[in-house]
Order: structure tokens, then C-alpha cells, then sequence
């Protein structure tokens, strides 16, 4: 598959120090529209460093972040979630105590326009305001397949499930870009396999971008049309995933040297 | 099918206890009501029982107490929804108070202002009604919550607790020492501003010693705190707060404005205490700078936490409860035990070691207080809330 010219995210010449350690270094990277990109690389690689400067957590000590012709660099958090890049979490972080569906009106917020007099006074358009919200969280928890428990504690679902609600309330903020960090952390191989279709029909069905930080080697190969390795902060390498099983220097960076070596005799 | 059931049971069951409660409260205060406007007076009231009233439960009491719940309610949008730790909220009833004390008096006798004032219009100083008081009193509190806010509220957990203590002491000190600002005189410092203008209802005009009629104006008042949160909660903002409250990374990775939904928790509790200040000058029928110490920063955060942290109802049983100890239960064990048994303990010398108490007691015990928050309920009581589930879910399969 060919990955579309026009990008959606292109991330130039990013470093980030912290102290006297350069966590990234110079390292560029893009999103092309509608595409599934993954970024892989050894524990220490710079991974999570470089997906915060993109959700604006941390911001780069040099380069810039554009998204679409906007740059997005010093934007804070918040005001990049709401104009369309939407994130999970690594170690889920729900809202605990407030039901599924609550969890995606939460995420509706910088779309919702109600303020404090007209939720009080509880105005018409607010009424409207917040049935559609409420009617579009509901049809979001179907998409993912979870829609029986909207109104259950998000605490209260199965790990699964609220892998799945942390993915709906990432789409309930109708991104352009979805950043999964490590979505299939403690899936067995099977619910793993599920999960590889199930982000190909977020993408066709959403028209968003998904980009991947993942460990499981078989669903990163399985499921990205384009992977970027990096290795102690730098890229070493990008490519589709044949490219990048037969690459000498990813092999290198995840199985040491000595390995690589004996492989290749 | 199981879905749409457990859907209406929900619903059914929700707006239902709100009712419930709502109508308790209005209840509770009509027969209030009824005792000190009607029964009290009634010259057929055997004597036991006025005297048993007017020991345990004189009406100035439950005037106080009333005036508490409308402070309390407001510190449980700060503390209790948005989760932020506000240790100086005497900050807003100082500025509430003082708020009625320029507007409803004699004080600034070098202007002659009235607006819709209950008191003649040749009288001196600023006149306004109380009721426009009550919207400016508001105003002034929720501009200086925003003022104190903005710097503060982008601190976190121990260290906004902190600073927000800060403010609730240089707020009330300003006032105790604001009797010439260049030769300004602000607050007349340790001598206070006394005699309020009445409050008008209409019907008539109630002073300072009409107990049941300001009872009134403080349920309706309070009453309306209780809707403004409800109605707060089940909405956008209330959301944001709650969200902010359980994580604040992925409610800002969600799009929620950190600043501006705590700025507006805080701006909106500032409102209630100014409101509650408002109550209380009127209430007492003057403005006195010592009264606004820091004890009553901890004594709402105790009725809010002793309630119910984000319930509402809680935090209205909490406060009456406190608020009662404080003015009456105690000075009136104490009179009753002393002269029962001869001695002379000062018993309410021991108000803070009794609230110490009955902090430790909370949190060790039932940190959910006594009429909880459901979603709390569910963290603090893990086991039950597992039994409670098992039903829903093989409903579901």
C-alpha cells in the first residue's frame, strides 16, 4: 500500500535535552494522512519523549512540530488535543468514577460550547447541546463495541473494555491524528490479533491517522504501513515493515551486536 | 433490553433521590419556619418547651448555621468537585462581608447613594438593596477569586493548599488594618461597620431582630446554592471538574482547559462565599474585622468533609451540625452540665478539640462522610461495591 503524499503531521529536526541528556536528537518524522505509522525502538529509545513533544506535554529544545499548516510546537496540551490529536495511555488513565459515556463527554469538552448561566438555566440550546454529545458518545461506545456499558464506572470494566473506552474517548475528541501508546500492553496473542483489524477499521471508519508506539513486534509488523526505529534518541531507520525485519542496524538496536553478527553467518 | 431496564432503573432512581432530598429540605424548613414565627411567640407555649428552644435551638442559631451551609455549599464546589484543597476561603466571606457593610450603611457618610435602598433617602452613606448587595457582593468575590486564583491555582495539591492560606490571612488582615489607607478609612478597622440597612422583602422590611423572616431569605438563599450545583454538576463544567479531580493529566490531554475549569470552580465557590458574607452581615447587623480568622476556613472545610465531599446534602447536614455545635450545642451542654453537676468547665473552650476529633474520626472511618458522594462510595468501600456489581453483569449476559 502506498502512503498518501499529503501529511498531517511533519515533525522537523526535533531534539529534546534534558539537562546534560539528550533524550532525542534530531529526529524527524511524519504522519501521512489517513496512514498507520508506528514507532518502535529499544526500552530507553526516546519513544515516549517524542510522542509527549508531539501531545505538547514537553516542548523540543529545537525544531518544530506542524500540524497540517499549523504549527503546533508551543501550543499547550489541551489546545492541541482540541484541534485534533487525541492520545491513549500506556497505563490506561480513565476517569475512574464517571461512566463510560461520561469519560467521552469529558473528551467533547473543547467542542462544547455551553457556559456556567446557560447550564444552570439549563437553555434550550444547552438541552440540544447535550443530547447530541450524549448521542454521539453512545454511538462512539458502540463503534468500539462496548456500548452495554455506557453508563457503567468506567473502573468497574473489564481491562479489555477499557482499553477499547480509552480508545473511544480519544475519538469522542474527533481527531485527525490517534496516538496509541502501547495499545495491546497485556494482551494475550489473540486479543492482540483482534486489536491489528480493529485500529484498520478505526482508520477507515474515523478518517484519521493512527500512529502506533508498540513492543509486540508481531502486531507492529502486522498492522503499520510505515515504521520508524528509533535507538538512543536517534532515527536509525524507516521503512515498511519488510524493509525494517531485514534492516542490519534494527537488528543491531534490539538484539545487540554479537547477536546480529552470529546471525548473519 | 437489559440495557434500556437498567437505564430506566438509573434514571428512575437519580433525579428520584435528589427529589427526596430537595423536598426533606423544604420540609425541615417549613416546620422551622412554622415553630419560630408561630409557635414561639404563642403565648400558650407551655414554658418547658420555650425554654428547652431557646437553650438547644434559638433561632439565631439556625440563622447561623444557615449562613454556613451557604459557604459550605460553595467551598464543596472548590474542594468537593474540583478537587482543589482551599484553605483560605474566610478570603471571600471577609470580602462579602465588607461588601454589605459599604453598600448597606451609614459608613462612607461622605457619599449619599441609594439605590432601591430600604432606608430614607436623606439617610447618609450607600444605600443599596440588599438583594442588587447580594449580585455585587457575588461580583466582587468572584473577580477577586479570578485575581487570586490565576497565580495560584497552577500549583498543586500541598502547595495550593498553601498559598490559598496565605491569601485567607492577608485578605481579613488588610480589613483589621484598613481604617486609614492614606487617610482612607476601608474597613474602620477593629471597630467594625455596625447597623445594616434592613432587608427588603416586599412585604415588609426586616430588621435586625426578625429571626423568622431572614430565616426565610437564608433557606431561599441556600436553596439556591444547592440548585446552582446540582445543575453545575450535570453539565459541561461539572465534567471538566470531575475529570480534573480524578486525573489532571488526561482531562488536559482531552482538551480540558486545566487554568480556566479550576479558575472557574474557584470563581464560582468565590461567588457563594460572597453571597455567605453577605448572609452573615446581615445576619449579625454589622462587619467585624476578627470575626473572619482562618478557624473558619478549617470549621467549613470540617462541615464540607464531616457532609459529604460533592454532596450537596451532605455538606448541608455537615454544616447545620458543626455550625450548631459551635453556637449552641456546646455553650448549652456546658451550661446544663455545669449547673447539673456543680462544676465550672468551659465547654466551649474544647469546639477545636472536638473538631479535631471528629476530622480524625472522618478519616479513619467513613472518609466519605456522612451522606456520601455515590461515585466515593464506590473507591472507599471496594468490597461492596464488587457485590453490588455482580447483579448488573449477568443481567447483561
Amino acid at each position: 500500500m502506498t502512503l498518501s503524499n499529503e501529511l498531517v503531521l511533519d515533525a522537523t529536526h526535533i531534539s529534546v535535552q534534558f539537562g546534560g541528556l539528550l533524550a532525542v536528537n534530531d529526529v524527524s518524522f511524519n504522519i501521512p494522512k489517513k496512514s498507520v505509522v508506528s514507532l518502535i525502538g529499544p526500552n530507553g529509545a526516546g519513544k515516549t519523549t517524542f510522542f509527549n513533544v508531539l501531545t505538547g506535554l514537553y516542548k523540543p529544545s529545537e525544531g518544530k512540530v506542524m500540524f497540517g499548516d499549523r504549527e503546533i510546537t508551543d501550543l499547550p496540551p489541551h489546545k492541541i488535543a482540541s484541534i485534533g490529536l487525541a492520545r491513549t495511555f500506556q497505563n490506561i488513565r480513565l476517569f475512574g468514577l464517571m461512566t463510560a459515556e461520561e469519560n467521552l463527554m469529558v473528551a467533547m469538552h473543547s467542542h462544547l460550547k455551553s457556559g456556567i448561566a446557560s447550564t444552570i438555566l439549563r437553555t434550550p440550546r444547552q438541552r440540544k447541546e447535550e443530547k447530541e454529545a450524549l448521542d454521539t458518545a453512545r454511538e462512539i461506545l458502540d463503534f468500539v463495541g462496548i456500548g452495554k456499558w455506557a453508563t457503567e464506572y468506567a473502573r468497574n470494566l473489564s481491562y479489555g473494555d477499557q482499553r477499547r473506552l480509552e480508545v473511544a474517548r480519544a475519538l469522542a475528541l474527533k481527531p485527525e491524528i490517534l496516538l496509541l501508546d502501547e495499545p495491546t500492553a497485556g494482551m494475550n496473542p489473540q486479543e492482540s490479533g483482534v486489536f491489528v483489524d480493529f485500529v484498520h477499521r478505526v482508520r477507515d471508519a474515523r478518517d484519521v491517522a493512527i500512529l502506533l508506539i508498540e513492543h509486540d513486534m508481531s502486531v507492529v509488523m502486522s498492522v503499520s504501513e510505515r515504521i520508524t526505529v528509533l535507538d538512543r534518541g536517534e532515527k536509525i531507520a524507516e521503512g515498511s515493515p519488510e524493509e525494517i525485519r531485514s534492516n542490519q542496524r534494527v537488528i543491531e538496536a534490539y538484539l545487540g551486536k554479537a547477536a546480529s553478527e552470529g546471525r548473519g553467518k | 433490553m437489559a440495557r434500556a431496564a437498567r437505564k430506566a432503573k438509573k434514571a428512575a432512581k437519580q433525579p428520584a433521590s435528589h427529589r427526596t432530598w430537595a423536598l426533606s429540605y423544604l420540609a425541615v424548613a417549613a416546620v422551622m419556619f412554622v415553630v419560630y414565627q408561630y409557635a414561639l411567640p404563642w403565648e400558650g407555649l407551655p414554658l418547658p418547651i420555650y425554654d428547652f428552644l431557646q437553650l438547644w435551638l434559638p433561632p439565631s442559631s439556625v440563622n447561623e448555621a444557615l449562613v454556613y451551609v451557604i459557604c459550605a455549599l460553595g467551598l464543596n464546589i472548590v474542594v468537593g468537585y474540583a478537587g482543589l484543597l482551599d484553605l483560605g476561603y474566610v478570603a471571600f466571606w471577609a470580602i462579602g462581608g465588607y461588601s454589605a457593610g459599604w453598600f448597606m450603611s451609614n459608613f462612607f457618610e461622605q457619599w449619599n447613594v441609594h439605590g432601591l435602598a430600604s432606608v430614607a433617602t436623606t439617610e447618609p452613606g450607600v444605600h443599596i438593596n440588599f438583594w442588587l448587595v447580594l449580585v455585587i457582593g457575588g461580583a466582587v468575590c468572584a473577580f477577586f477569586g479570578v485575581i487570586i486564583g490565576a497565580p495560584t491555582l497552577r500549583l498543586k495539591s500541598d502547595y495550593l493548599a498553601l498559598v490559598t492560606l496565605g491569601f485567607g490571612e492577608i485578605i481579613p488582615q488588610i480589613f483589621f488594618n484598613g481604617e486609614d489607607i492614606n487617610g482612607f478609612n476601608l474597613s474602620n478597622g477593629t471597630k467594625g461597620i455596625t447597623r445594616l440597612d434592613p432587608i427588603p422583602t416586599g412585604v415588609k422590611d426586616l430588621g435586625p431582630f426578625d429571626f423568622g423572616s431572614k430565616f426565610v431569605v437564608f433557606v431561599l438563599l441556600a436553596a439556591i446554592m444547592v440548585f446552582i450545583s446540582l445543575q453545575l454538576r450535570r453539565g459541561r463544567l461539572g465534567r471538566a471538574w470531575l475529570a480534573i479531580r480524578e486525573d489532571e493529566l488526561a482531562a488536559s490531554m482531552m482538551g480540558v482547559p486545566l487554568m480556566r475549569t479550576k479558575l472557574a470552580s474557584y470563581a464560582v465557590g468565590a461567588v457563594a462565599g460572597g453571597i455567605g458574607g453577605v448572609a452573615f452581615a446581615t445576619h449579625v447587623d454589622g462587619v467585624y474585622a476578627e470575626r473572619f480568622n482562618f478557624s473558619i476556613s478549617i470549621f467549613l472545610l470540617a462541615m464540607v468533609v464531616l457532609g459529604g465531599m460533592g454532596n450537596v446534602w451532605g455538606v448541608i447536614l455537615g454544616a447545620f451540625i458543626l455550625a450548631w455545635v459551635n453556637s449552641t450545642g456546646l455553650p448549652a451542654l456546658g451550661d446544663t452540665f455545669n449547673s447539673q453537676f456543680g462544676t465550672e468547665i468551659d465547654f466551649p473552650s474544647f469546639t477545636f478539640l472536638l473538631f479535631g476529633l471528629v476530622l480524625i474520626f472522618m478519616i479513619l472511618f467513613k472518609r466519605e462522610g456522612l451522606i456520601p458522594e455515590s461515585r466515593l462510595r464506590l473507591v472507599l468501600h471496594e468490597g461492596d461495591a464488587d457485590e453490588e456489581l455482580k447483579p448488573a453483569h449477568e443481567e447483561e449476559k
